[in-house]
């Protein structure tokens, strides 16, 4: 049997009086690519940021690598091998490129040179660019730099919520392609997306979330064929 | 010709110090979005503190390296645990409250540190020893520099290239600014926010503390409540040269330093306030965000 490395149950988030997140259950095993799927508001971005450690739950728990990690903060879930690339990008837009990623190693006592030459092979935009503020960059740029920030940790698993968000057509097949490498390079990946159809072919198992619950969970190419998935996120009538 | 001198000699006096002061503003603005109105009075109770430390260690009378720099590296430090001890009992429990209630809580703090000066060392001014430093001057051809003058400057320098290559330079630094720009974000890359609020803390108080401690030295007398003049003076320093923008404070506070001595030197003493803030409404019509504040508006 392979790992679980991470294990979300029974979450629970509220905002106030709102409750976001009604008793999520999730898994993501070592090695896999796993997507959560689901309309605006549905609560996949309260999730992940639960997860990280941004949010605190109301209830559930979270494991972690075998670690409870549902009250830890932020900072030391990173340091555990963790990292959230968040939804919009997010970028440090008065620091450099370099600057940039040199903030993704930050748990490192020192950056490691491998890691960075790797992200500069996937995604060479970055290294012509490492010396401009991150704000000057495009929105596509800056996703990219939002996901190579995100593995200069190292780490066990990646969470990227809506990377492909607003960018045109061959961009998003830049961001899913790195995406892919980053996965076969052996990091585990959590993957929020609209863009269902090319999440579910990158991914091995999907859920589908809405209104704050787990409605549909299953491998990818159960969900590809669902005809319910089909009509709701992969825009086909019956 | 000797007027301007003179008053170029002065101005950068103590436009050094409003710089000093000011960069404890923009550090605690531009990671927190809090205006620390409690600095100001961190900045007197150092030079009381000093006075203390001064007479009690080393006894009035005596001028030495030694005196000099047990003084103010005791001093910084007790006035950064103070600045630390503010943020941990006035700021963070109110992190995530609304906007106003750490405004409140600020000026509070600061009626609280003042207070303690006057039960501490009594209402009436204080005179701050003459001797510390020796009391050489030098004068080139009519214009007039004190040593005093000279350590002011000299440290102040230094002090602020310390730091510019600090934030700018090293992991630490660049750590800070990431802080300042987005703390979730900064949280996501595994950056210890309350640390780096902890470390913002005790630079901008001991920077404040050398302010004060050289207020004392140089203008001698000093009161409980002269915070208030020396940490509105910076604080103008600070949105001058653009609130949060670390190279703004340095500038803004040179800026009100010398503009401060011209008006005293070719208007009148009793004008140099009201021009101050003349020329502060001047530059806001011309750049609401400040000379250098524009890094500060994109962010936004
Ligand atoms: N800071 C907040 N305060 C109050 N309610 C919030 C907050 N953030 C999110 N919500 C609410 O929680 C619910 C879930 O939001 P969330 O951002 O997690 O959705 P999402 O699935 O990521 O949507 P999207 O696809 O638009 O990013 C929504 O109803 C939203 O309005
Ligand atoms: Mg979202």
């Amino acid at each position: 049997m392979s790992k679980k490395l991470l294990q979300v149950q029974d979450l629970h988030v509220s905002y106030g009086a709102i409750d976001a997140i009604k008793g999520v259950d999730l898994y993501v095993n070592e090695g896999e690519v796993v997507t959560i799927l689901g309309a605006n508001g549905a609560g996949k971005t309260t999730t992940l940021r639960t997860i990280s450690g941004l949010l605190k739950s109301k209830g559930g728990s979270i494991f972690f690598d075998n670690q409870d990690i549902t009250s830890t903060s932020a900072h030391e879930i990173v340091a555990m091998g963790m990292s959230h690339s968040p939804e919009g990008r997010r970028v440090f837009a008065t620091l450099s490129v370099e600057e940039n990623l040199m903030m993704g190693a930050y748990t490192l006592k020192k950056y490691d040179k491998k890691t960075l030459e790797w992200i500069y092979e996937i995604l060479p935009r970055l290294q012509e660019r490492k010396q401009q503020l991150a704000g000057t960059l495009s929105g596509g740029e800056q996703q990219m730099l939002a996901i190579g920030r995100a593995i200069m940790s190292k780490p066990k698993l990646l969470i990227l919520d809506e990377p492909s968000l607003g960018l045109a057509p061959v961009l998003i097949k830049v961001i899913f392609k790195a995406i892919k490498q980053i996965s076969q390079a052996g990091v585990t990946v959590l993957l929020v997306e609209q863009n269902a159809k090319a999440a579910l072919k990158l991914a091995n198992r999907g859920y589908v979330l809405e209104l704050g619950k787990i409605t549909h969970e299953g491998s990818s190419e159960d969900l590809l064929n669902s005809e319910v998935i089909q009509e709701a996120y992969l825009g086909k009538k019956k | 010709m000797d007027i301007f001198l003179q008053q170029l000699v002065n101005g950068l006096t103590i436009g050094s110090l409003y710089a000093l002061v000011a960069l404890g503003y923009t550090m605690v603005y531009g990671v927190m979005k809090l205006i620390n109105f409690a600095h100001g009075d961190l900045v007197a109770l150092s030079a009381f503190v000093g006075l203390t430390v001064y007479t009690q260690i080393f006894g009035e009378g005596v001028s030495s390296l030694i005196a000099i720099i047990v003084v103010f590296v005791f001093t910084a430090a007790i006035i950064a645990f103070v600045g630390v001890l503010l943020e941990r009992l006035a700021y963070r429990p109110l992190r995530t409250a609304p906007r106003l209630s750490a405004v409140v809580s600020a000026l509070g703090a600061g009626l609280v540190i003042q207070n303690t000066i006057m039960l501490m060392w009594g209402p009436n001014m204080k005179i701050f020893p003459s001797n510390l430093f020796p009391q050489t001057l030098w004068d080139f051809g009519g214009v007039v520099m004190t040593f005093t003058q000279v350590m002011i400057l000299g440290l102040s320098s230094v002090l602020m290239v310390a730091l510019f290559l600090f934030i700018n330079k090293t992991k630490m630094g660049t750590a800070i600014r990431a802080t300042a720009i987005d703390q979730d974000a900064a949280k996501l890359m595994g950056i210890n926010v309350n640390r780096i609020i902890m470390v913002i803390f005790i630079i901008g108080s001991a920077l404040g503390a050398v302010a004060g401690l050289f207020i004392g030295i140089y203008y001698r007398g000093i009161t409980f409540d002269m915070g208030w003049l020396y940490g509105l003076n910076a604080f103008v320093a600070a949105i001058m040269g653009g609130i949060g923008n670390i190279p703004g404070a340095m500038l803004g506070g040179l800026m009100l330093g010398l503009f401060n001595a011209m008006i005293t030197g070719y208007i009148s003493t009793q004008w140099a306030e009201t021009f101050t803030f003349i020329l502060l409404i001047v530059i806001l019509i011309f750049r609401p965000t400040g000379i250098l504040g524009e890094k500060v508006a994109e962010k936004v």
